[in-house]
């Protein structure tokens, strides 16, 4: 070779390009290219060749064959082409959920599935007054969602699952009438539109930005129009082609991320060959991180290792856990899904064992029918709401004998079950109860009723007698004798509702009582106390507050010396002084035993008494106290009084 | 950049920001304008995330409280719920939206569950057939919030009584999630440590769970290795259960008292108006403010984080220094004579006016609570407690409870203190114990044996068995009762109840130093095991600690914890020699009120 540049061809000012043949390709063709519709992936990826697909003579039966080829030609699948009826046009997409597909079909309606994988296909919202195609139409990609955005004379709306909604470029140029072309970018974040006008606008994808604008005075519709850029370099432009012409647009200063061959793209092929060995060698030598190396690659191997019909369950299971273990980034509920859809349910299960994500295990079980399972796996991982799921599944599946006697086996999901019934089923509530003969929590539960769900006294009533019996079967002496306390009380206060008038019902015992005071009724207010055992001390205190808050003097009076008091006589004094009359607190304060003698005698503000009293007590603290009330200006004698007590007491 | 949460040991300003991040990603994707609709009880937490300049900075025009019917009118785009994942709180969303789909021009919606995404509510949606109207249905993982340099807290109301009421524990999960948060952003925790009920629940005791939870957690999140060099050297894990006396007692730190008496809500504290009236000359005592004062609490500002956490006895004397110290400084401006003096004087103004307003804000506090404190019933009350704690006269009926209940006090206030008898006598002899609950019935009602039977499940009320008291062996051996105590200059934790330190902080002092070896005997009296779990890190990340620096261990206590434990585990950070400093983390901040009035129910 005298030259090794002769055959590079110059390709601009600074590239250049040559031609040769690197392989040939393997497969064996019976139709010529040309009558293929043909599709091959980036960066030398698989061919996709569908045969004759405009023949019209063939059978209907007969459907077109889809023919998969590595890039040198080697079978790699075939496939029975999907039929979808009247597509007007279709956008293939790709996003990181994989390949989706968008539609327009002849009734002018556009559907998506995000993954060709599982066409799924959503039906998307209609466009108002949309009639015709539309005059150009482009799938964008935002935050992982698809929406379609599309031309409708002057008009561009955007579509998302939920909604149409009307858009306009910000600075898009006046006298559009129609858009004839758009593109975005492979990475979506940018967007051209093409106008009948000749003029571009390029600007961000989310229409919320312009890059940059350009007339080219050219109204033909471009035959193509598409991003592209430099590599290494920050600027990226538009490439228009008409029928003989092409012209690059742009100018604008942000940089493109590449899209190149990536490695995780590399090892998928291999994996889709199965040269499992070659691609974690590959990730050894990279030392890629396991969670997007290695452990992917086992993942993949497990998932083709579940499809070895003619292996047992148990070894299929020992030969995935032997190789992969606790690598992390692993997930055995994918494989077990795996496994289940080759339908070996036992399979699936004993994969699922490994899993140590009970979100992941759960939803499976479940679709397996293995709910008592996927219960315990709910119980172990401590994510109540996962326990729910499991248990309203159970509940729909089982019959309600079964369904409690889960429940009894699970203590844990029994009371997630009890609170759930608290809010949402209080019958089965009860029944729950009874069925573990939890009579206290039974007893409870009518005290509620009676309260809650009665209006009549009768009914009350016959609920509190419900909760007494149960309580006496839980031998809960008190709370049963507390219950029946209460029914009397009940019914003793309609008694004094019909006979006295007034509000009685729903009173507690003590406000029942000052009740009948205040009202006058003092013969009733001592039965009532007598009949439920009030004790002394507390009756005292009730009488005292209430007939304070009558301010009936002459009847307190009377009072406190109906006997001795069981309270003594400061409570008295200190009732006297909050209704202001100091005069009745007097009368009391000298009946004050002498331990609270000097605090009464300084609440109705004689202090010269007081300090008579604590010197007679050698009482420091008292002493102290009592100075520390001589503020008025006549108090200065019973100071110095004080001060001498306390000299001689230090001589002492 | 919130100030307060970075001045630690512990940057939590990192976790403020990993939360705020995750809710303006959440914002923009509902692309335009928006709404949001407010699970009420969510808006106080999220008040410490984040303003709502920050909501408005992403397009929030309106904000509603979500509420039966139909949403308020509102020309927003988008339409967003945030909620707990409740299941009425979804009947109410789908009342909302079913009301909206019949109005007219449709909107997006979408829902952010705080702070997890829960299947049930969806089923719920579901089945009211509005799943299909919401476009995200996301989770936003606000577990642990933080409140200060030090705290954080999940303010989950419920925590206690659910866990031990209901045997339903959903918190446990979200405390061990919120552990994981933690460790993604501040490292694996070498070492857990945890003592914690062993109780009705089979599957095991509550504190066990959270730690075997998080490991379980740690095994699911393998993929990503945390290769964070770790911040925290140890965890404690702490159940109420354990330590059930220290709620009940009265707080007597400043910051224990207000919360006692006012009551802290989201470091927030509402008070009476009348001592905060602008005092200006001729004012003549028209027009006092109506409307409750509303201060925010935290350690921005100097002169609180000062005084928080002292008892409320050595509270007065700091404020009358700072007075001094302040107009003093406002005095300078006499000596200041050339322009540069005047100058330098004028750019200090802002700091000193500052310091006045918040010195002003504390004297009206102080004052407020030294009315109450002051009063005879307090000191009574206080006698009170202080005779149970240290063990006098807990096994009969106590003249001062039988006054209160005859006097009709608060309820809460005499529940308080019949709890903490029985808890410092390891249970009320059945006679005393009936005759109490005799006494509540007849007094306060009897639909109240509903609430006493709760108290007696969460063993805060109960019958001795056995006939043995426990209380005294315990107290002594962790010293629970301290004779001599110094309030102005502590030397010890048990400053903050004026003589009783904290058996859940004493549980930690311990731990730190010499080791709970010292103390089996005891640790095996209290409810739960105890235990130990290391959980293994690559040598890289192993710390070597320089001399004399200390370890940072972050306590957890499931229940809830009182502003006066926070106070004590503070005052043994700042402990010279005291080798360890805390980070505080909780379920709910609360005190003896709060947690018995959780604890209460209603059937009318």
């Amino acid at each position: 070779m005298d030259c090794y540049t002769a055959n590079w061809n110059p390709l601009g000012d600074s590239a250049f390009y040559r031609k040769y043949e690197l392989y040939s390709m393997d497969w064996d063709l019976k139709e010529e290219l040309r009558d293929c519709l043909v599709a091959a992936a980036p960066y030398g990826g698989p061919i996709a060749l569908l045969r004759n697909p405009w023949r019209k003579e063939k059978a209907a039966s007969v459907r077109p064959v889809l023919d998969i080829y590595s890039a040198s030609g080697m079978p790699l699948a075939s496939l029975l082409e999907v039929l979808q009826n009247r597509v007007l046009d279709a956008r293939i997409f790709h996003t990181e959920f994989g390949s989706g597909v968008a539609i327009l079909t002849g009734a002018h309606r556009f559907t998506l599935s995000a993954n060709v994988g599982d066409l799924k296909l959503r039906r998307m919202p209609e466009v108002p007054g949309l009639q015709s195609a539309p005059s150009c139409w482009t799938v964008l990609c935002q935050d992982r969602v698809a929406h379609i955005l599309l031309a409708v004379g002057p008009d561009l709306y955007l579509l998302d699952h939920a909604a149409c909604s009307a858009v306009t470029p910000p600075g898009l140029a006046p006298g559009v009438s129609s858009f004839l072309q758009m593109a975005v970018s492979f990475t979506y974040r940018h967007l051209a539109l093409f106008t009948d006008t000749g003029y571009i606008w390029m600007g961000t994808a989310s229409l919320k930005e312009k890059l940059c604008e350009f007339n080219c005075n050219i109204r033909a519709p471009p035959k193509q129009m598409v991003w592209c850029s430099r590599p290494r370099s920050k600027e990226r432009a538009v490439v228009v082609a008409w029928e003989r012409r092409l012209m690059v647009v742009g100018d604008a200063p942000e940089s493109i991320q590449y899209k190149q061959l990536t490695i995780q793209v590399l090892l998928d092929r291999l994996v889709l060959r199965r040269l499992y060995p070659l691609a974690i060698q590959i990730c050894e030598y990279l030392r890629l991180p396991e969670v997007q190396g290695v452990s992917r690659i086992l993942a993949h191997w497990a998932c083709y290792k579940v499809q070895q019909k003619d292996v047992s369950d148990e070894d299929v299971a020992r030969a995935i856990n032997q190789k992969l273990g606790d690598t992390p980034g692993v997930s055995y509920s994918d494989i077990a899904a795996r496994a289940y859809g080759c339908g070996r349910t036992e399979l699936a299960i004993k994969l699922l064992e490994y899993e140590p994500r009970s979100g992941e295990q759960v939803p499976l079980l479940l679709k397996m029918k293995r709910s008592k399972l996927a219960l315990s796996k709910a119980i172990e991982s401590g994510d109540t709401d996962l326990v729910f799921t499991v248990l309203l599944h159970l509940k729909n599946e089982l019959n309600r004998g079964d369904f409690f006697m889960t429940l009894r086996n699970q203590p844990m999901a029994l009371s997630l079950y009890r609170q759930f019934c608290k809010h949402q089923e209080l019958e089965t509530l009860k029944d729950l109860y009874n069925q573990d003969d939890n009579h206290q929590e039974l007893g409870s539960f009518h005290i509620r009723a009676s309260y809650a769900a009665e209006e009549r006294i009768e009914g009350r009533v016959a609920a509190l007698q419900t909760a007494a019996d149960a309580f006496y079967k839980a031998k809960n002496e008190f709370a049963a004798k507390a219950t029946e306390d209460q029914m009397r009380l009940l019914r003793l206060q309609r008694r004094l509702e019909d006979e006295l008038g007034g509000q009685f019902l729903d009173l507690s015992l003590h406000d029942t009582v000052t009740t009948l005071i205040l009202g006058g009724h003092n013969k009733r207010a001592e039965q009532l106390a007598r009949d439920f055992r009030i004790p002394d001390k507390r009756l005292w205190w009730l009488k005292l507050t209430a007939l304070a808050d009558l301010e009936d003097w002459e009847e307190l009076e009377k009072f406190s010396k109906s006997k001795k008091s069981p309270i003594g006589y400061l409570p008295f004094v200190e009732i006297c002084m909050k209704q202001h009359n100091k005069y009745e607190a007097k009368k009391y304060a000298s009946r004050v035993g002498p331990e609270q003698k000097v605090k009464a005698l300084l609440l109705v503000g004689d202090v010269a008494q007081a300090a008579d009293v604590a010197i007679e007590h050698r009482n420091e603290a008292e002493l102290s106290l009592v100075l520390s009330h001589c503020t008025g200006a006549t108090d200065g004698a019973t100071a110095d009084k004080i001060q001498r007590a306390r000299a001689q007491a230090q001589k002492k | 950049m919130a100030a307060h949460l970075s001045y630690g040991r512990v940057n939590l300003n990192v976790l403020r920001e990993a939360v705020r991040r995750e809710l303006r990603e959440f914002l923009d994707k509902c692309a335009g304008s928006k709404a949001i609709v407010w699970d009420e009880y969510l808006t106080g937490p999220f008040g410490l995330i984040a303003q709502y300049s920050l909501l408005k900075e992403h397009e929030v025009e309106k904000m509603f409280t979500l509420k039966g019917n139909r949403l308020p009118a509102a020309d927003v785009k988008n339409i967003i719920f945030f909620v707990r994942p409740r299941l009425e709180l979804m009947d109410i969303i789908a009342e909302n939206v079913l009301s909206e789909d019949r109005r007219g021009p449709t909107r997006d919606f979408h829902i952010l569950f705080v702070p997890r995404r829960s299947l049930l509510c969806e089923q719920r949606l579901k089945d009211l057939g509005v799943l299909g109207s919401f476009i995200h249905r996301e989770e936003y993982s606000l577990d642990l919030i933080p409140f200060d340099g030090d705290l954080l807290s999940m303010e989950s109301e419920g925590a206690f009584k659910e866990c031990y009421l209901e045997g339903d524990q959903t918190s446990l999960y979200h405390a061990a999630k919120g552990l994981m948060t933690l460790q993604a952003l501040y490292g694996t925790i070498p070492q857990i440590f945890g003592k914690g009920e062993c109780a009705r629940v089979r599957t095991g005791c509550f504190v066990v769970q959270v730690a075997n939870m998080m490991i379980r957690m740690k095994r699911e999140f393998t993929g990503s290795q945390n290769s964070i060099f770790p911040v925290f050297d140890n965890l404690l894990l702490l159940d109420r259960n354990v330590d059930l006396l220290t709620p009940l007692a009265t707080q007597l730190t400043y910051e224990g008292l207000i919360d006692e008496i006012y009551g802290i809500q989201n470091s927030y504290v509402k008070l009476p108006p009348e001592k905060f009236a602008p005092k200006k000359q001729g004012d003549g005592g028209k027009d006092l403010p109506t409307e409750a004062k509303k201060l925010q609490l935290n350690s921005a500002e100097e002169l609180y984080a000062e005084i928080r956490d002292k008892n409320f006895n050595a509270v007065g004397s700091v404020l009358s220094k700072k007075a001094k110290i302040i107009s003093a400084a406002f005095e300078e401006r006499h000596n200041a004579k050339t322009v540069g003096e005047i100058k330098q004087f004028v750019s200090q103004l802002p700091h000193m006016q500052a310091a006045r307003g918040s010195l002003a804000n504390h004297t009206s506090i102080a004052e407020l609570i030294k009315d109450v404190t002051t009063s005879e019933d307090f000191f009574d009350k206080l006698t009170v407690e202080q005779e149970f704690m240290s063990g006098i006269d807990t096994d009969k009926v106590n003249n001062y409870i039988e006054d209160c209940i005859a006097q009709k006090h608060s309820l809460i206030k005499v529940l308080r203190l019949v709890c903490l008898q029985s808890v410092c006598n390891s249970g009320l002899k059945q006679k005393v114990l009936d005759y109490y609950k005799r006494e509540i019935l007849q007094t306060y009602g009897y639909e109240h044996i509903l609430t006493l039977h709760n108290l007696e499940k969460a063993g805060l009320l109960k019958p001795q068995t056995g006939g043995r008291n426990n209380y005294p062996t315990i107290r002594k051996t962790l010293r629970l009762w301290m004779d001599d105590v110094n309030e102005q200059n502590p030397t010890d934790i048990s400053y903050v109840y004026s003589g009783y330190a904290p058996l859940s902080v004493r549980l930690a002092q311990l731990l730190s130093r010499p080791g709970w070896r010292s103390i089996e005997e005891v640790l095996r009296i209290l409810p739960g095991p105890h235990f130990e779990e290391r959980q293994p890190l690559p040598t890289g990340l192993q710390k070597k600690r320089q001399p004399g620096e200390n370890r940072v261990t972050l306590i957890f206590f499931l229940g809830g914890v009182t502003f006066a434990e926070i106070a004590a585990l503070r005052f043994l950070s700042q402990l010279e020699d005291g080798g360890t400093e805390y980070v505080i983390a909780t379920t709910k901040l609360m005190n003896g009120t709060s947690w018995i009035e959780a604890l209460m129910e209603k059937p009318f």
